[in-house]
């Protein structure tokens, strides 16, 4: 697949410290491709670098091929949908999307305003003001406002996290339809791993300012690089230099079911969480580990001795 | 202290009466028949005085040119150092801006007279409307950076960085984003600026020339020999017309 | 893009420079020079202007200013504070009475001295009013003394007090009064040992912003005094005008100045935060 976004060792200092350090990434055309990592781990510095609200201190970022990051960020064919959305309250939200367009002076603005609204299923609301919106509308028409642009890269800075909990599968969703649909490249910033594991084509963890892996999301969960990674992703016990996902890990009350690598436990909690269980057991070395088992399966029961166990393939080891 | 309600109440009423009485009772008299203290009719004779005193009347028109010219300048410098600070503070600037502010008017008066003077060694101008122009340029940007940068705060500063993103320059971004938010405090700052302006006393008498004798400064001669109730109409003039302008300036401050 | 922004500030660099920090320059450099024969500046440089302040003529005007503008802002905190309270717990309708007083001071400084010399002389209404009840035979002399300069102050500044107070009383917790009202407190009481300590910051910003320009004042003590309050700022204006003594009335300029600038320093040393 063509790099229509390169990241080449880009850098930014601070006086006070190196916000992102020598990032160097490639997006392809047409990806869902997502930035991960806790907040002030340099995820945003970066999206703002590629946008042009930051300059970087070294390093190249080339836009199919050619440098942009001398360009001012209305030079650049990329677009930014903020996090709170940064609507112009003044202008209605029709005007709000057709505003790139008028000041590019293009053709068949109406047209592509209209086709942009159909998108996002905002048909119908275009003379309301922002202030009149809830909050899920504003954030589509934040996004309609920079898909009209049909820019090269559609950048997102945490679009969902200023919504509803409930709202949000929902956006997400829907969102990932638009990329589908429209085809544009999407740079997606966000903390929250579940979003980007289900919505990316590859992403990238970032920790401290660094990239740690770059992957596809079964590459990341299941063949993490470093222990970050790993814990980020998702749950993870570890035990004695590896680490096992709890829903690889085994309880039995049957020792002849665990394999090579069995450990005796002692049951502490069973908690239901609905779809599942989580058994919570101490091993015999003091230890306490989490095992994700069905609800239809075997139920445990606080002081039960059981036996801990997973298969082999199932370990997550590091150099 | 729900007790002390009602005689805080009571002395609020005495305290506005105090501020607003004078006034009221000056801008009476105005109507008075006589120009003694004693009312002796409803009569519109000092107004009319006021409009034939042709000194008064050119007065009036020095002040309101001088004011007009130091209100543009005052407003569009002060917008740009309002705006320029919304994007990075300048402490020395702002340090400087509020010197000036807490100056007495009479030391500003005497040392842009003594600017002048020293100026004029080198350049043939004398002391006149320009002069008056500009000093009350020099005070007034103050109080204009003040209201703009108010409501400067009242915008989000990420609105501009979305209007870059979307392809505006930054004039454009300032133009179609900024300024519509701005617009009221920016004519709240003028009002204001106008009517400071107009009003000041000290130091234009001090800068102004022969033939730029302002309102304030023939007031002042006027009141300065005695009371006149020439001046009585003038003062309720003013008083309406000023209240008119900063009343409709504080509620573009609140739009 | 950041180095436009600096363009911005440009234009007031320039006003600042030229019409406010090469004038005090100015007067800075007379302040040391010497009188002409006929008025104006001269050589010598020497230090005779600022001897001169030291004459008790001088200090005695200094020393008036200081009182004056002492009582007149001591006066304003007086009947500052209680309205400000009243404004502060008027709920809805603080906007309306805070505009109240707010109002008239922007109408016209000028006009509101004169209104007061309208009021005060022998023939004004206060007069004519006792004059006309029989409570005296002849007029008061209300006008032309320290007392009506001290009057005209405090009708002319008191918004200056009342605003920041106004915002330090707005800010207090209410839930303080409850608590000193459970423990026993009579609202005297209440008032005295809780509501004023803590408006403090209040009571520091309006005192300063009353203090330094009545100190500074020219206007009222010379329509409301009539030549007998001589304060700081007639006395420099004197010496620009008649006296045609530059390098003294420079002289006397500069030294207002550095009071004004070292009250401000110990207040903001005293206030976090700056001006309220």
């Amino acid at each position: 697949m063509e790099s229509v976004l390169e990241l080449d060792a880009v850098s930014k200092d601070y006086p006070a410290h190196r916000a992102v350090n020598a990032v160097s990434l490639g997006v392809g055309r047409g990806e869902f491709f997502s930035l991960l990592g806790p907040s002030g781990c340099g995820k945003t510095t970066t999206l703002r670098m590629v946008a042009g609200f930051e300059d970087p201190t070294t390093g190249q970022i080339r836009l199919n091929g050619a440098g942009i990051e001398h360009l001012k960020p209305y030079q650049r064919n990329v677009s930014t949908v903020f996090q709170n959305y940064a609507l112009f309250p003044h202008l209605t939200v029709r005007q709000n999307i057709e505003f790139g367009l008028r000041r590019r002076a293009e053709n068949h603005i109406d047209q592509r305003v209209g086709k942009v609204l159909e998108l996002v299923q905002l048909t119908g609301k275009e003379s309301r003001l922002p202030s009149q919106l809830s909050g899920g509308e504003r954030q589509r028409v934040a996004l309609a406002r920079s898909l009209v642009l049909e820019p090269d890269v559609l950048l997102l800075d945490e679009p969902l996290s200023a919504l509803d909990p409930n709202l949000r599968k929902q956006v997400r969703a829907e969102l990932k339809n638009i990329q589908r649909q429209t085809g544009i490249t999407f740079l997606f910033v966000t903390h929250d791993q579940e979003e980007a594991l289900s919505l990316s084509d590859r992403l990238g963890v970032m920790s401290g300012g660094e990239l740690q892996q770059v992957g596809t999301p079964e590459d990341l969960y299941l063949r993490p690089q470093t222990r970050f990674v790993a814990s980020f992703l998702g749950l993870v016990n570890w035990i004695g230099g590896v680490g096992v996902r709890p829903e690889a890990t085994r309880v039995t009350k049957d020792p002849g079911e665990a394999g090579p690598r069995a450990r005796p436990a002692k049951v502490v909690q069973s908690t239901f969480l609905g779809n599942c269980v989580h058994v919570e057991a101490r091993m015999n070395e003091g230890q306490t580990v989490v095992a994700e088992v069905s609800r239809l399966g075997e139920s445990f029961s606080e002081g039960e001795t059981v036996d801990v166990w997973w298969q082999p393939d199932d370990e997550l080891t590091f150099e | 202290m729900k007790r002390l309600a009602a005689p805080l109440a009571i002395y609020a009423v005495l305290a506005y009466l105090f501020l607003h009485l004078p006034l009221l009772i000056l801008a009476g008299f105005s109507f008075n028949q006589s120009r003694f203290t004693v009312w002796q009719g409803f009569s519109l004779t000092w107004y009319r005085a006021a409009f034939q005193n042709q000194q008064l009347m050119e007065a009036a028109g020095n002040s309101l040119i001088i004011a007009i010219f130091a209100t543009v300048f005052a407003t569009i410098i002060g917008t740009l150092c309002a705006y320029g600070f919304w994007k990075r503070s300048s402490p020395v600037l702002a340090g400087s801006l509020y010197m000036s502010l807490v100056t007495p008017e009479i030391v500003s008066g005497i040392s842009l007279l003594a600017f002048y003077q020293w100026l004029f060694r080198f350049i043939g101008i004398q002391l006149g409307m320009y002069t008056v122009i500009l000093a009350h340029v020099s005070f007034s940007i103050a109080y204009v950076v003040i209201v703009v940068m108010a409501r400067l705060r009242t915008v989000d500063a990420q609105l501009e960085e979305a209007a870059l993103d979307l392809g505006a320059n930054e004039w454009q971004a300032f133009r179609y984003v900024t300024l519509p938010a701005i617009l009221p405090g920016i004519v709240a700052a003028a009002l204001l600026a106008f009517t400071v302006s107009f009003d000041d006393y000290v130091i234009t008498s001090m800068v102004a020339g022969v033939d730029s004798e302002t309102l304030p400064m023939v007031i002042y001669a006027i009141a300065r020999r005695g009371v006149n109730p020439v001046v009585n109409a003038i003062s309720a003039l003013i008083v309406v017309g000023f209240g008119s302008l900063i009343l409709i300036s504080e509620r573009l401050r609140a739009a | 893009m950041k180095r436009l922004r600096a363009w911005f500030l440009a234009p007031t660099w320039a006003v600042m420079l030229t019409l406010f920090v090469v004038p005090l320059a100015i007067i800075f450099a007379y302040s040391l020079l010497t009188r002409g024969t006929w008025g104006g500046i001269s050589q010598p440089w020497s230090l005779e202007s600022y001897r001169r302040l030291a004459d008790p003529i001088y200090l005695g005007i200094l020393w008036r200013s200081f009182w004056i503008a002492g009582a007149a802002t001591v006066l304003c905190l007086a009947l500052g504070f209680p309205l400000a309270l009243f404004i502060s717990r008027s709920g809805k309708r603080k906007n309306l009475y805070l505009s109240l007083v707010i109002l008239p001071f922007w109408t016209s400084f000028l006009v509101r001295t004169y209104a007061w010399m309208f009021l005060l002389r022998d023939t004004g209404l206060i007069n004519t009013a006792l004059q006309k009840l029989g409570l005296i035979h002849d007029p008061l002399p209300l006008l032309y003394n320290d007392g009506a300069v001290i009057l005209g102050l405090v009708y002319g500044y008191l918004p200056f007090m009342v605003l920041p107070l106004y915002a330090t009383l707005e800010r207090l917790d209410r839930n303080l009064l409850e608590a000193a009202a459970d423990l026993g407190a009579k609202p005297w009481v209440a008032l005295t040992r809780v509501v004023i300590p803590l408006s403090a910051p209040g009571i520091r910003a309006g005192a300063i912003l009353v203090f330094i320009p009545c100190l500074g004042a020219y206007l009222t003590p010379d329509l409301l005094g009539g030549g007998k309050t001589v304060m700081i700022g007639n006395l420099i204006q004197n010496q620009f005008t008649t006296a045609r003594d530059w390098p003294f009335g420079s002289a006397v300029s500069l030294t207002l100045m550095a009071i004004v600038l070292v009250l401000l320093l110990v207040f903001v040393r005293r206030q976090e935060g700056g001006l309220v």
